[in-house]
Parts: C-alpha cells; structure tokens; sequence
C-alpha cells in the first residue's frame, strides 16, 4: 500500500481529527504538508500557531511546534516568535472569525509591519465551533443562528485588508483549487514577507445545512458558481462583483522585512552610539527605503 | 539600600525597572503606551537594540502580552508593562501563560480605576486583578516594590521567579514610584543571582513536554530545537495533548497551584520591624508603606507600642507572616489605596479576637504620616 508522504507530518496518535464530515480542513492541512514537503522544510525549524476556532485545532495535528493560543491573537503571539527567533519558520492557522473579526487588529498590523510570517486563513463562513453564527464573511441573506432572519451585515475581503494594510503576498483560494492552494503555499514559504492565503472551505455541519447546502459537494458547486479570477474581476464595479467570490493572487510583491529592517535598527543603534556628533544620518537612510 | 557593589544613580521607578530587567537577562519587550508606564517602553526602545535585543511596539495591550509569551517560548527572557487598563486587555493571556506554563514577567504601573480613572494618579487597586483578572483558576507571583531601587532589586527577583517557577510573574508598581527619582545601586553583573529555565535533560522522542518530577515544574523545551511540544490553553495532558478528561484537569490545575504554593517559604519576602512589644500593627505595601514606617517611627517617639508590617510579596500571599504577627499583637491597622483588598485577605488570616482596621486612601496622593497617626490615636484611644 502506498504511504501518503504527508503521514510523516501528523501526530497518528492524535488522529481521528475532531473535523466533522465534509470539513475543508483537511484538504487545507494535506496542501500545507504538501507545499512543506516539496519545499523539504525542516520542520524542526517550523513552529505552527493558531487561535481559536474548527482552524485552532489544526497545529496540534501536526508534528511541529506549535501553539494552540487565545482567540484573535495567534499572529501576535507569532510576531513575538519570529522577533525572537528569525530563524523559525512561522506559520499561522486562523480562521474568518479569528482573523476578521476579534484579531482584525493584529491581523492588519502584522501586515503592515510586513514581517515573515505565513497566515493560511480558513474562510468557513461563519463560527462553526461555537454552532454557527454569523461572521465577517458570512454572505449577506444566509440564515445562521445569529441571524435567524438572513444575515443583513456586509461581507469583509479579508484579501483587500492584506494588500492596503501592506502585505508581500496574497491570495484567495477555495478548495477546489488544490493545485492553486499548494502553490500558493510554496510560494509563500520561499517569500520573505507576511503572506496571507484565504482557502474559502465548506462546513456542511454548520453553514451548509441551514443554508440548503448540507453537503460538501453542494457548498463546492456554490463556490464554482460564484468564482471569478482576479485578472477577470479587475474593471468591474461594485455592483457587477455582487455575489462573486473572486479567486487568485492579488499581490506578489517586494517589500522590505520587518526582522530583516530589524536587524537593521539594531546595527543603527549601536552605529549612532559611536558616533554621537552625527544622529539621524542612518535614519533618513533608512527612511529613503520607504 | 542593597549593599551590592556597583553603579549609583539617581533614576525614578520606571527607569529602575528596566535596569534590572536588563541585568536580569531581559532581551525582549513588546508593549503598548499607557500612562504611567510608558517609560519603561521608552526606555527599552532605546537601550533593548544596541544590545541585541528586541523591542516591538505592538497595537495594543493583547498583543502586547502575546508576543511577549511568544518570544518567551524561543527561550528568551520576556517582559511587558502596562497600567490597569491594559492590565485589564492582558488578563486573558495572562491566563495562557498560566495554563502553558510560560514565564513572563508584566509590569502593572498602577493608577486610580476603575476605567480612564486617574491616569497620571497612582492607586494600589489592581492588587485582586493580579491574581483573580483572568478567568479560571490559577496561581501567579506578584511583588511589590516601595522604592526605587527595590523597582530594581525587584525586577531581577521577578525574572528569576519567573523562570524558576515557569508561571508569569506580576510587578505592581504604582504612580507614586514610577516617576519618583531616588538614589540607586545598579549592582555589577557579576554580583547579581540569575536563575535560568530548566531545559529538557532528555532527548526529543524521550521527552513528555508536562510531566514534573516532585518539584512540580516540569522542564521546557525552546521552540525550534526539535522537541515539537504542542502548546495550548485547553486543559491538556502529560503530552501536552487536549483532553476534557475530569481526572486530567484536576491534576493539571492542582499541579499549577501548588508548584507556586508549597514554595511559598521561598518565594514569599516581606518586612518586619518593632513588632515584639507592639500593641497595634500597621500592614501595608507598596508606596503606601514609606509613610506607615514614618507614622511608626513618628508613634514610638510619642511613646505608642506601634510595630510595621511591609508585603514584598503579594500574591502568594505570605499568611504565615501576617498569622504570627497577630499572634503577638491583637490589633492591625491595614494602609493600602484602595477600598480593601489586601484588607480582605489580613481579616482571612488573622488569629481569632484580632481586631484588623482599615484605613483607605483614594485620589492618588500619597498616605501622610500625620494621617496614619492620628488614626493610630483614634484606635489607641
């Protein structure tokens, strides 16, 4: 029988995972493993964190380092990880309600300090853990439990927010793009920079049964119907993108580092202690950059 | 005055506490502004780069807590501050340090509550918040320090702690303190104890990440050194694995209490004078207690049987102290900043037929001898 080579990767001890039948999850986690083993990452040196969320569950998994923190906050406790240890390859697992909703703050910043870390964002549509409620990028008219009469919120492009806030890479993906996702992934592994992925992901349990959508299969074909490529979407208005889902790489771009302009900062600091007759040279060097 | 060899200076509390975060080993900050802290954060932004080390500004008190813990967990010495507002942010990662096990040390530079309060107006009011802010059980180590150079002294101590203990560990500092400017002793280096994490002796495929010999504090792995140990806030196993398991939970959050609790003979510090012939003992802490010694000093010459008490550590609290003390004398004055707090845990500990008083003070302006006095008289009769 042949062995899948992401098997090496997971935890078989902890396995079944706690996902629900029709669940993206596992797609998602059989992509990242896939772009961490062509890439041959050391995954000794790799550390997987997450917040809370069905995508918090995903690290613990995963035979890696990893942190399974407090809602909304995992690309903070990541920051102080990559700051603290550059050489670490730092992967973040997130979800629409982690990372759209209560960790919006750290999400966007991380962004525009530009600093290397990797965030894979879960998009399910709505709080799945908690029973289904609405969510940031829940759509507008679908019924959950926090909005028994259709949702009447509007739908926040977490893509968008990367690309302003300042992010190197970004990308949307559903998954049924598999191929895409992976190399989204690998691409975002060699980046250095902060790269944010959404994966659009069914969750039949939740957001499909009370929405006429109670298989994978169906929320897939919803996806299908409403996807259009980034190239395709450029041009249209407002009202033409209503309802679509738009799919692709939005950016893929050089931008200075956050460590590596810290490691930077560091040798200004102790250059300006030297020489105390000429402050703010380096600086106005540095901001020349920008 | 600490008798170590080293530097004098003359620098106010908040300025005090970096230096001994930095002679502690400190190499990493990451805070939010806030007054009364924002020394601190101004200070590490200036001296943590050309040593090496990292400060990062963060967006707000969460974060700010959580890349402190984050870089903790890569084996370096962390640390942020705050006052009661962003005290109140981090409560929820304090949490997780707890649960995890990651040694933090945070500084609470308090000021009056609740809400916007009194921002540049100290209070000791965050003292049950220390303990009792985040959800759950648990146990932490607060100290309080009542001088400069104890901001210092006390810094190193809370690093230590942290490390030796792998829980977070709570500096509460007050208005009065952070921006008080005294005479200190940097102490050299070499003079100074510095207690290191415990790291696994074992390797990675021999190693349970949560198991503890008796010392009840298992070792901790760095992340990045193969070891791939799961962290995460669920109640969890030995492996560091969730599980909902009764049995399991109970052990875990029993071990967490008690590796803190059943040393607290060797963690708990206060000060004690003029207690043996007291008839009336004043408690108090902090800032609070620089003008109880006085009113003490001040009873005595006017011939009052007055003996002092002075918590260094707040939480665990030293009950031991507190219980013979009220052995000996049956009446306590209690001074703090507040409505009662530490109040509340004296009328828990005292002897029967102690007679425990209070004497609160609110508006963040400092107790005055003259004032303790007179209540010294009132109760005296």
């Amino acid at each position: 029988m042949k062995v899948s080579p992401i098997r090496k990767y997971l935890r078989e001890e902890r396995l079944p995972t706690i996902f629900c039948p029709g669940c993206g999850l596992g797609i998602i986690i059989n992509a990242t493993l896939t772009a961490i083993d062509q890439l041959k990452i050391d995954m000794d040196k790799t550390v997987m964190v997450s917040g809370i969320g069905c995508s918090g569950r995903i690290p613990g998994y995963i035979k890696v380092d990893s942190l399974h923190t407090t809602h909304g906050r995992a690309i903070a406790y990541a920051t102080g990880i990559k700051l603290a240890n550059p050489e670490l390859n730092v992967i973040v697992f997130t979800g629409d309600g982690d990372t759209g909703a209560i960790g919006i703050g750290h999400f966007v910043h991380a962004a525009r300090r530009n600093i290397d870390i990797k965030v894979i964002c879960i998009n399910n549509l709505n709080y799945a853990l908690t029973g289904g409620q609405f969510s940031p990028t829940t759509p507008k008219g679908a019924w959950t439990y926090t909005s028994p009469y259709g949702n009447i919120e509007g739908f926040f492009d977490l893509c968008e927010l990367a690309v302003v806030a300042g992010a190197s890479y970004v990308a949307r993906w559903t998954v049924r793009e598999v191929y895409n996702l992976i190399n989204s992934i690998k691409k975002a592994l060699k980046k250095k920079g902060f790269c944010f992925i959404e994966v659009v992901s069914p969750c039949p349990t939740n957001f499909g049964r009370r929405n006429k959508m109670e298989t994978a299969q169906k929320i897939i074909n919803f996806f299908k119907e409403r996807e259009i490529k980034v190239k395709d979407a450029k041009g249209l208005d407002r009202e033409e993108l209503r309802g679509k889902l738009i799919i692709g790489e939005f950016v893929d771009r050089e931008l200075p580092e956050f460590t590596e302009t810290y490691k930077e900062l560091i040798l200004v600091s102790q250059k300006k202690f030297k020489e105390p007759e000429k402050p703010g040279l380096a600086w106005i060097e540095l901001e020349i950059r920008y | 005055m600490s008798n170590q060899r080293g530097k004098i200076d003359f620098l106010q509390g908040n300025d005090a506490i970096v230096e001994g975060a930095l002679l502690a080993g400190c190499r990493f900050f990451a805070g939010y502004p806030i007054t009364p802290s924002s020394e601190i954060m101004e200070s590490m932004a200036a001296k943590l780069p050309p040593i090496g080390g990292v400060f990062v500004q963060m967006e707000d008190e969460l974060g700010s807590i959580a890349a402190a813990i984050g870089a903790s967990l890569t084996g370096v010495k962390a640390m942020t501050a705050t006052s009661g507002p962003g005290f109140s942010l981090m409560q929820e990662n304090i949490g997780l340090a707890i649960m995890c096990e990651v040694p933090i040390v945070i500084v609470n530079v308090m000021r009056g509550g609740p809400s916007t309060g009194l921002p540049t107006k100290a209070s000791q009011a965050d003292v049950m918040q220390a303990k009792w802010g985040h959800h759950g059980d648990g146990e932490v180590i607060a100290l309080s320090p009542w001088s400069v150079q104890e901001c210092l002294d006390l810094t190193i101590k809370a690093f230590n702690l942290a490390e030796e203990y792998r829980t977070p560990v709570i500096i509460l500092s007050d208005a009065i303190l952070a921006h008080l400017r005294e005479v200190v002793t940097i102490p050299d280096h070499e003079e100074i104890k510095i207690v290191e994490r415990k790291y696994p002796k074992v390797p990675p495929e021999e190693f349970v990440p949560f198991k503890a010999d008796e010392s009840l504090i298992p070792p901790m792995a760095t992340l990045g050194k193969g070891y791939k140990i799961h962290y995460t806030g669920l109640s969890h196993d030995e492996r560091g694995y969730p599980t909902d398991d009764p049995e399991n939970y109970r052990k875990l959050i029993e071990r967490i209490i008690a590796k803190i609790r059943n040393n607290i003979d060797k963690i708990a510090s206060w000060d004690v004078k003029f207690v043996e012939d007291a008839e009336i003992v004043l408690i108090s802490y902090g800032s609070s207690a620089r003008a109880a010694l006085q009113a003490c000093i001040d009873a005595r010459k006017q011939g009052y049987k007055v003996g002092f008490l002075r918590l260094i550590t707040i939480w665990p609290f030293p009950e031991k102290i507190v219980k013979k003390i009220s052995e000996n004398s049956n009446q306590i004055l209690v001074l703090e900043q507040n409505m009662g707090q530490v109040l509340h845990l004296i009328k828990e500990t005292v002897e029967e037929g102690a007679k425990v008083y209070f004497h609160p003070k609110l508006g963040g302006e400092p107790f005055t001898p003259q004032e303790i006095l007179k209540q010294i008289r009132r109760i005296t009769g």
